[in-house]
């Protein structure tokens, strides 16, 4: 049956449970106005759904039925015995026309005219229509019948003397008799349901059918779905929640013993209590999509009131969290997507004039990390105005010009989330109340989430929603460290290193700070003993380098080693929340209790990470960045290996290569004596690797594909031989055209090839240099690897700039003590000397190259880095070897100065 | 309407604890040789000695959680919280288990007296002289006939963040 057809059948079977209860309790209490408007309600809604669903039959009478309970509503009609029998006929007429689309899907055919005409009569004039509408009259219900005062016996033989017995007749009904009280009808009801049985017997085949699809009515809706209290699954939820922790004693209880009796029977109990607890987590988890439902329609109303264009997108929509968790984020989130679309996203003018396209884009984002659930919604419109919030906050009293001063950008964010605020200039219909985020934010701290803030003014903000799962089951890695035990959520560890000095792997130090060389990186290490303050100063440097165990960590892009004492192992834990005096503990997610009965804490990752990166801001900095210059250089690259005119092996970094293609000889077509083929509806040149390059007479010819935005380029080789990924280092730096240098891949020498050189073969040549007037764009780039230099160089002279590059940010510095500008500076963070951070700071505030904007360019593209960037006044943040996205980045900085 | 209550000060004193009967109940404790009642509706369990887990980085007031029952309960160091010496290592110490806004907390004491009732008309405010810190976590006090017994509020006994801001 059609899953919507299904729903209403459901829905309003209930609801007309309800309505047969109200309506009785109505004719006892004809002037409740709350019976009154709910009957009129549930009617009502049964009508709307009907008209929606084009059911018209079941709408005529549900309509009809409303009319009467309007008037009674309003006042225009009294509430007799008689009313309510009337409307009662009508909700019976519903249920066996419901009963009948259940069986067949469709409305049965016939009308309800009589019904409605008696509904209608009586909602124009106040009377039922008149005893002569007897039951000779009769068309399609027996109803009527009811009509006439009988006595019971006449209904006794009324009943037998019905040819088509229809369900409604074995609904009860009140007694018809006008004049007497409600109360009365108790009576003729019993007589009644007496009646039914020797008409059941009396009758023929067709009534037993029909009262066999009475129950199969009642079985097959009713059945599939019911609606359960969320309390209810709560207590289910904690229920199975203290069984799985009892399970697991239990099962800690008999693993020391070999031929326990209970093995058997304790292994049947922990299966089903996992299945039991998969199926009521179930029962409480809904995709995350449901509470975006309505968002799509929301936002395209926003962007035709406000006139923008908007692009919602959605990802992770199948996300699911908890249904209670789910409906109190709901509200939140729609409002803070409104917020985003109506603040956030400047109109389609201002959007041309702040160089970005005119359709502006909402990101919802959902997705879990360690125990949490973390909602992203970001926009990429005008961001926060700091300036604006500092005078708001000065004008609401939130806090003095002095304050502010001393304030952080990300310190001043945080005062949108006081109550009353609003840097909306004008109050729209859809927000700007400054009532917002205030509420928004006390609704998801009141369910132990958090809401943080990024925002860059002119590139837009970005609101994150964590959430924790304090309910979830989760298996966890028990660890012991100072003598204590703690549990570290399994979805976040990576894996497992034991370390001692002896072994491959042995702790190393840099100035104090613990390092781990793994698999050609550098891990950074936490001691937890130290973080958690459980070291008693006891402990000495060499105590720990003896033997370790790493717990290897991933926190977003993020990987750490904690170093501990000792590794128990893992265990099923349900996460519960700490007692509300220890919630300002950020290392720990919750506490729980383990089979043995002992309780332990649960640390948070997040935490860990967030502590020891604080650590790093503060003292250590120097030895941080050293260490990472380090695992910098073990930075290892993706090469592809090829062979192209000649034995010797060649390479070109796999990022730079779009495609590898295989390109039939036959194929290739030549114009003006040059080699190309035609190629995803393009012409595409191709180019060999040096002159005296011969083709294959024949055959298939593997070709690297090189895309620079709309133009592709065919690298014509040999053979292509392997991807190899491996630490790059030039060593040789060659002089000849199109090659970088000579690096060891693999064990081997081998030619890095330049693939600007060959794009500007390709295109330099061939369609001239896109020289599109005006002058060219000056770039400085900032790079200690010759490597990058000569691979950035000619890249960006492709694309329309004139590059400058240097070794370091000294030698830049002396180009701005000669008084050289340039439009934009890119530069790599690790360097030797003065690194990008702090090259970029004694830029920040220089009269001359002040305002030029500074890309960054670096292998690391942590969050924090990200976060650090920007404070020190970098204008981007691009990732080495994205090579469209560091031009495309370079075109938007460019035309928003 | 002032000058009546300066009149009657015994009426305020007895709001201000919700004095209604002529006499209340307390499960009384104590920690060297002081009596602390606690009124009885407030407490949930009173424990022997327990394995406690210790929790880092919390305030040192916070001696850990326990296991009760399948529940984890917070355990507060009565002593350190009311800024007396550790106790000594030869008293087993026992806990009075309170909850306090659905969450509970095991009140650590030196150990746990009958439960008495006393008399409305023996209350007494907190003397002006009394210790600062004794007298943010005193409700009152209580003349028995050898001893005073010192009320514990104990929604301020928990309540961290009024007594960091003080102490700071």
């Amino acid at each position: 049956m059609d899953d919507l057809l299904s729903e209403f059948l459901t829905e309003t079977s209930e609801s007309l449970s309800t309505l047969d209860v109200e309506l009785v309790k109505l004719e006892q209490n004809p002037n409740d106005p709350d019976i009154l408007s709910n009957i009129f309600r549930l009617v009502h809604t049964i009508k709307g759904t009907c008209g929606f669903l084009g059911l018209p039959r079941l709408e005529a009478v549900a309509h009809a039925g409303e009319n009467v309970l309007g008037k009674i509503r309003d006042g225009e009609l009294v509430v007799t015995p008689d009313a309510v029998t009337l409307v009662l006929e009508s909700i019976d007429t519903i249920k066996y026309l419901l009963s009948e689309l259940e069986q067949n899907e469709t409305e049965p055919d016939g009308n309800d005219a009589d019904l409605i005409a008696r509904l209608n009569h009586f909602a124009d004039t106040g009377t039922i229509m008149g005893g002569s509408a007897a039951p000779a009259a009769t068309p399609v219900e027996e109803e009527v019948a009811e009509e006439v005062p009988m006595t019971d016996d006449e209904r006794l033989q009324a009943i037998f003397d019905a040819t088509e017995v229809d369900p409604d007749i074995q609904e009860p009904e009140p007694a018809p008799a006008p004049e007497k009280p409600a109360p009365a009808a108790a009576p003729p009801a019993a007589a009644k349901s007496q009646a039914v049985a020797p008409a059941k017997a009396a009758a023929s085949e067709g009534p037993k059918a029909e009262a066999q699809r009475g129950e199969a009515k009642e079985s097959s809706v009713a059945a599939q779905t019911i609606r359960v209290n969320v309390e209810l699954l709560e207590n289910l939820m904690t229920l199975v929640s203290e069984l799985v922790l009892t399970r697991n004693q239990l099962l800690q209880m008999v693993r020391g013993k070999d031929d326990s009796e209970f093995t058997v029977p304790l292994q049947r109990l922990s299966h089903i209590t996992t299945d039991l607890q998969e199926g009521v987590m179930k029962t409480r988890m809904q995709p995350i999509g449901n509470a975006w439902a309505k968002l799509p329609r929301i936002v395209r109303d926003l962007a035709l009131e406000m006139n923008k264009k908007i692009d919602l997108q959605m990802i992770g929509a199948d996300t699911e969290l908890d249904r209670q968790v789910l409906e109190l984020i709901k509200d939140p989130l729609t409002h803070m997507v409104r917020n985003s679309a109506d603040h956030g996203l400047e109109d389609i003018p201002g959007r041309r004039e702040a160089g970005k396209p005119e359709t502006g884009t909402v990101t919802l984002n959902a997705y879990h990390e360690g125990g949490h659930i973390i909602i992203e919604i970001s926009d990429d419109g005008r961001g926060l105005n700091i300036e604006r919030i500092k005078a708001k906050a000065i004008a609401n009293g939130l806090a003095t010009e002095s304050d502010l001063d001393g304030m952080a950008d990300s310190q001043i964010h945080q005062f949108i989330f006081k109550a009353g605020f609003s840097t909306a200039e004008k109050v729209t219909s859809v927000s700007g109340r400054g009532v917002g985020m205030d509420v928004v934010r006390t609704n998801i701290e009141k369910i132990g989430g958090t809401v943080e803030l990024k925002s860059v003014e002119g590139r837009g903000s970005t609101f994150i929603i964590k959430i924790p799962l304090t309910l979830a089951i989760v298996s966890a890695l028990i660890v012991e460290s100072g003598g204590e035990r703690f549990a570290i959520p399994q979805i976040s560890v990576l894996e497992l290193v034991r370390a001692s000095s002896n072994s491959d792997h042995s702790i190393e130090r840099i100035h104090d700070t613990p390092v781990l060389r793994l698999r050609n990186r550098l891990l950074p290490l936490v001691t937890l003993k130290k973080i958690l303050g459980l070291d008693d100063g006891e402990t000495t440097v060499d105590d720990v380098d003896e033997e370790a165990f790493i717990v290897v960590t991933q926190v977003g892009t993020y990987s750490f080693g904690i170093i501990v004492d000792r590794v128990f192992d893992t265990e099923e834990i349900v996460v519960k929340p700490v007692a509300p005096i220890l919630r300002d503990l950020s290392l720990f997610s919750g506490n729980t209790i383990l089979g043995d009965g002992s309780v332990i804490m649960i640390l948070d990752p997040n935490g860990i990470a967030t502590r020891t990166g604080e650590i790093t801001v503060g003292g250590s900095q120097g030895v941080e960045s050293k260490a990472r210059s380090d695992t910098g250089d073990r930075e290892t690259t993706s090469m592809l290996v090829f062979r192209a005119g000649g034995a010797e092996v060649r390479a070109v970094p796999l990022a730079l290569v779009a495609r590898l293609e295989e390109i039939d000889v036959e194929n290739i077509e030549y114009s003006n004596g040059r080699p190309l083929v035609q190629y995803r509806g393009k012409l595409m040149p191709l180019v060999f690797i040096d002159g005296s390059y011969q083709m294959k007479g024949e055959g298939r010819q593997p070709t690297l594909v090189f895309q620079d935005r709309e133009r592709t380029m065919g690298l014509v080789v040999d053979e292509i031989v392997d991807i190899v990924d491996d630490v790059l280092n030039v060593e040789l730096t060659a002089d000849q055209d199109g090659l970088v240098g000579s690096a060891v891949i693999d064990g081997k020498a081998t030619d890095l090839i330049d693939a600007g050189y060959y794009l500007e073969l390709a295109f330099s040549d061939w369609f001239g240099h896109e020289d599109t007037g005006g002058e060219k764009k000056r770039v400085l780039l900032v790079d200690d690897s010759p490597f990058f230099r000569n691979l950035l160089t000619p890249m960006l002279s492709v694309s329309g700039f004139r590059v400058i590059a240097v070794e370091n940010a000294e030698q830049a510095l002396d180009l701005k003590n000669r008084g050289e500008m340039f439009d934009a500076i890119i530069s790599d963070i690790e360097m030797p000397g003065m690194n990008g951070f702090e090259f970029a700071e004694s830029l920040q505030n220089d009269e001359h190259w002040g305002d030029t904007p500074i890309i960054a360019l670096s292998s690391h593209t942590s969050e924090e880095d990200f976060e650090r960037g920007r404070q020190v006044g970098f204008s981007d943040y691009v990732a080495k070897f994205d090579r469209d996205a560091l031009v495309s980045t370079l075109i938007q900085t460019l035309s928003a100065v | 309407m002032s000058d009546k209550k300066a009149l009657v000060p015994s009426k305020e004193q007895s709001t201000a604890l919700d004095l209604g009967g002529a006499t209340k109940d307390f499960v009384t404790a104590y920690i060297g040789k002081q009596l602390f009642g606690i009124p009885v509706l407030t407490v949930q369990d009173v424990l022997g000695p327990q394995r406690i887990t210790r929790i880092p980085l919390a305030p040192p007031e916070v001696a850990g959680s326990l296991n009760l029952r399948g529940r984890i309960v917070t355990a507060i160091d009565v002593r350190k919280r009311l800024g007396l010496r550790e106790r000594e290592d030869d008293v087993p110490g026992m806990s009075i288990v309170v909850d306090q806004g659905g969450e509970l907390y095991s009140l650590m004491v030196d150990q746990v007296g009958e439960v008495l009732s006393v008399p409305q008309k023996a209350f007494e405010q907190n003397p002006a002289t009394l210790d600062p810190r004794w007298r943010e976590f005193s409700d009152g006090i209580f003349r028995l006939d050898k001893q005073l017994l010192v009320i514990l509020d104990v929604t301020r006994l928990l309540d961290f963040t009024v007594s960091v801001k003080q102490a700071g």
